[in-house]
């Protein structure tokens, strides 16, 4: 057999962190330490308290050639670690990496844009970035522009582009990358719907088509399920599964439930973070039941906090529900409906009402995103979950349907005109 | 197109240091890259565009000559002092722009830096090449003097700005990369530079001629590479004195030392840059 595109033999990255210091130390802090840690040791106190963290511990795994791997897991758990250590852009404390081709990675769309550029500018820069050589991207120029949309403002500094447009700017320039391995992460969570459903296709296409080996770092498991047939699930910096994607996504779903539990306010495993922390979820039925059934009109009630003292405006509000495959089922965008507000108090709660809602039975999440002026102040996927449960009475039902199916059930009658 | 003989392995940095000097070719058009977006980005939204290039040496020139040469009388070898200070000027602000570009380079770029893996090297090496430019744009403006000035440059002078150049370029690189690697963990780096670079330019004979120190003292003085390369610029251009190679040969032997020492430091912390910037 071949050998392994990519080979990874038990990799460690150890951080040092060293508590109540400056993200960068100075000069004088080092100086002034060096004086006191005498003093201290002649007082007989312990040192100055530096606390060891393995980002990553004894990883190893090998990626055959054109194999598409996900890379799963909770926040914290190494995956970007991972990510980095592939793309030599920090080195393992120990362990060995071997890759056997041209390595890409996007680990950000749009690395090293600079605003002042023009559009066009800025593609060869992009470019050159990600390692392509100048003639590739003057044979691609073309194809790059007319896959980013925004080839009428080619000649327009990107600091006058909305950021929708820099995003597609820049995975256009991604996507015509020609490497032998591509390390992704989450990228695809930026952008429109329709823009990212574009990029997957892309993706897929580099894949199965062109014979890519890619690493894709993703919370958004339909991707991931879409695009790669085996997947690795990362905890605490150790491997726990290496397997078929949807074993892998089950086991951490099932994880994933378990963080439901945690109160909101606690959970750190946010996607974005801003000037508003949500703290509090609770899904009753209209009536106020906890109990929730098929066909019952639900209320979302979120308490939420902000660093504002006057009332937010803008505010763009998302629940968001979604069903035990990860599929996104229904959502409820504040701008949709014409009973809205777009006015928020700083801090306080809201409710969400819904009509009717002909869920099949089964396990829901909710996930929850808060923006203000077209950015997300907080998001949290799986905010919390709830049960539906079946009501044969209300849909005139005789018996239990297979509710793996489909999403919705109704009432119905069969007929025949004699 | 793919180049499945290609393979990468990433293991602990290990105590040695390797130039890796192939790698560094294969990522010469990213070094163009960085160039150009530092010469692009300069001018954008600017309304005289590259003539700011002129402006700076030649209104400095034009302070300097009436403030040191006309009020304060400073001696400048018995040539004109305008000419004099600007032959000085004109390696000066190479050396201070690059030494100041390449010190912050790697803190400038931090967020490329944290994303995407490139020899790191190729940022303080890009931000010393450019201000050549600069010069190539400001020794117009020396030809200029001379020809209103009546002055005839010697050849031994002309042959020699290459090299004089070359030497600048050493010791801002060197000095620049050693500066720039402590800079990403140190920003007193940051604090500490600009007033380093006045300092600097004091002791450097840009405004008052070398002669002006007592000979027994000069070797010192030579030991800021700078001094050196001035005076011998000096003199091979304005043919005021004869070029004192010994001056000149500390300068290059100082800048060379400066450049392999700056160079090793800055590929000795290089993989721990996007650790702890």
């Amino acid at each position: 057999m071949e050998n392994p595109i990519i080979e990874v033999k038990k990799l460690s990255k150890k951080f040092i962190l060293a508590h109540n210091r400056l993200p960068y130390e100075t000069f004088r802090d080092t100086v002034t330490n060096l004086v006191k840690k005498p003093i201290r040791m002649l007082r007989g106190e312990k040192k100055l308290k530096k606390e060891e963290f393995w980002a990553l511990k004894d990883v190893s795994f090998e990626i055959q050639k054109g194999e598409a791997i996900g890379l799963i897991g909770p926040n914290g758990s190494g995956k970007s670690t991972l990510l980095k250590l592939l793309s030599q852009i920090t080195a393992p404390t120990e362990g060995e990496i071997i890759l056997r081709g041209k390595v890409a990675s996007l680990l950000e769309v749009g690395t090293g844009f600079h605003p002042e550029l023009t559009g066009r500018e800025n593609i060869f820069l992009n470019g050159a970035i990600l390692g392509m050589t100048k003639k590739e991207i003057a044979q691609k120029f073309r194809s790059i522009a007319q896959f980013s949309g925004v080839e009428k403002f080619l000649d327009t500094p990107i600091k006058r582009y909305s950021s929708g447009m820099n995003v597609r700017l820049a995975f256009s320039v991604a996507a015509h990358m020609e490497p032998d391995i591509l390390i992704v992460d989450e990228v695809l969570a930026v952008g429109d719907a329709e823009f990212q459903k574009k990029c997957l296709g892309k993706m897929d296409e580099v894949t199965k088509e062109a014979g890519r080996t890619v690493i894709l770092v993703s919370h958004n498991m339909e991707a991931i399920k879409k695009l790669c047939k085996r997947c690795i699930l990362l905890k605490e910096g150790k491997i726990v599964m290496f397997d078929q994607t949807s074993k892998v996504v089950d086991t951490y779903l099932q994880g994933a439930q378990f963080a439901t539990q945690q109160p909101l306010r606690q959970r750190r495993d946010r996607i974005s973070k801003g000037r508003v922390t949500m703290t509090d979820i609770a899904v009753t039925t209209l009536s106020g039941k906890t109990e929730i059934e098929s066909g019952d009109a639900l209320r979302f009630w979120v308490k939420y906090e902000s660093i504002f003292t006057k009332p937010i405006q803008n505010v763009r509000m998302v629940i968001m529900i979604v069903n035990d495959d990860l599929q996104n089922i229904l959502w409820f965008d504040n701008e949709v409906s014409e009973h809205t507000i777009t006015e928020f108090s700083p801090n306080g709660e809201f409710l969400c009402e819904t009509g009717p809602l002909n869920l099949v039975p089964g396990r829901y999440f909710i996930n929850l995103n808060f923006h203000i002026d077209g950015a997300s102040e907080d998001s949290v996927l799986m905010a919390a979950s709830f049960e539906v449960k079946e009501n044969l009475q209300k849909f005139e039902f005789q018996k239990s349907a297979d509710y793996k199916v489909a999403n919705f059930i109704a009432p119905f009658r069969y007929s025949q005109e004699k | 197109m793919s180049n499945t003989n290609i393979s990468i392995t990433i293991k602990p940095r290990s105590g040695w240091v390797s130039l890796n000097l192939r790698e560094l070719w294969l990522y010469k058009e990213l070094f163009y890259i960085f160039a150009w977006r530092d010469i692009k980005v300069r001018y954008k939204q600017t309304v005289i565009g590259i003539l700011w290039a002129f402006f700076q040496p030649i209104s400095t020139m034009i302070i300097f000559s009436v403030f040191f040469g006309g009020l304060a009388k400073i001696p400048s070898d018995g040539i004109p002092y305008p000419i004099f200070v600007y032959s000085g000027l004109l390696y000066w602000n190479y050396f201070s722009i690059s030494l100041g570009g390449s010190s912050n380079s790697l803190v400038a770029n931090e967020a490329v830096i944290k994303k995407i893996y490139f020899p790191r090297l190729l940022l303080p090496l890009s931000t010393t090449i450019t201000p050549i430019i600069d010069f190539g744009i400001a020794i117009l403006v020396l030809f200029g003097l001379m020809v209103y000035y009546h002055f005839t440059p010697t050849l031994l002078g002309i042959i020699l700005i290459p090299v004089l150049v070359l030497l600048s370029f050493l010791s801002a690189s060197g000095l620049g990369s050693l500066l720039a690697a402590i800079n990403v963990r140190f920003r007193d780096v940051r604090e500490v530079l600009p007033f380093f670079i006045q300092i600097l330019f004091f002791v450097t004979p840009v405004i008052y001629p070398s002669t002006l120190v007592p000979d027994k003292y000069q070797w010192i003085l030579a030991l800021n590479p700078m001094v050196g390369i001035i005076d011998a610029a000096r003199a091979g251009i304005v043919g005021d004195k004869p070029i004192n190679f010994q001056l000149l040969l500390i300068s290059a032997i100082i800048a060379v030392v400066l450049f392999i020492v700056g160079i090793f430091y800055f590929k000795k912390t290089e993989k721990i840059f996007a650790d702890v910037s």
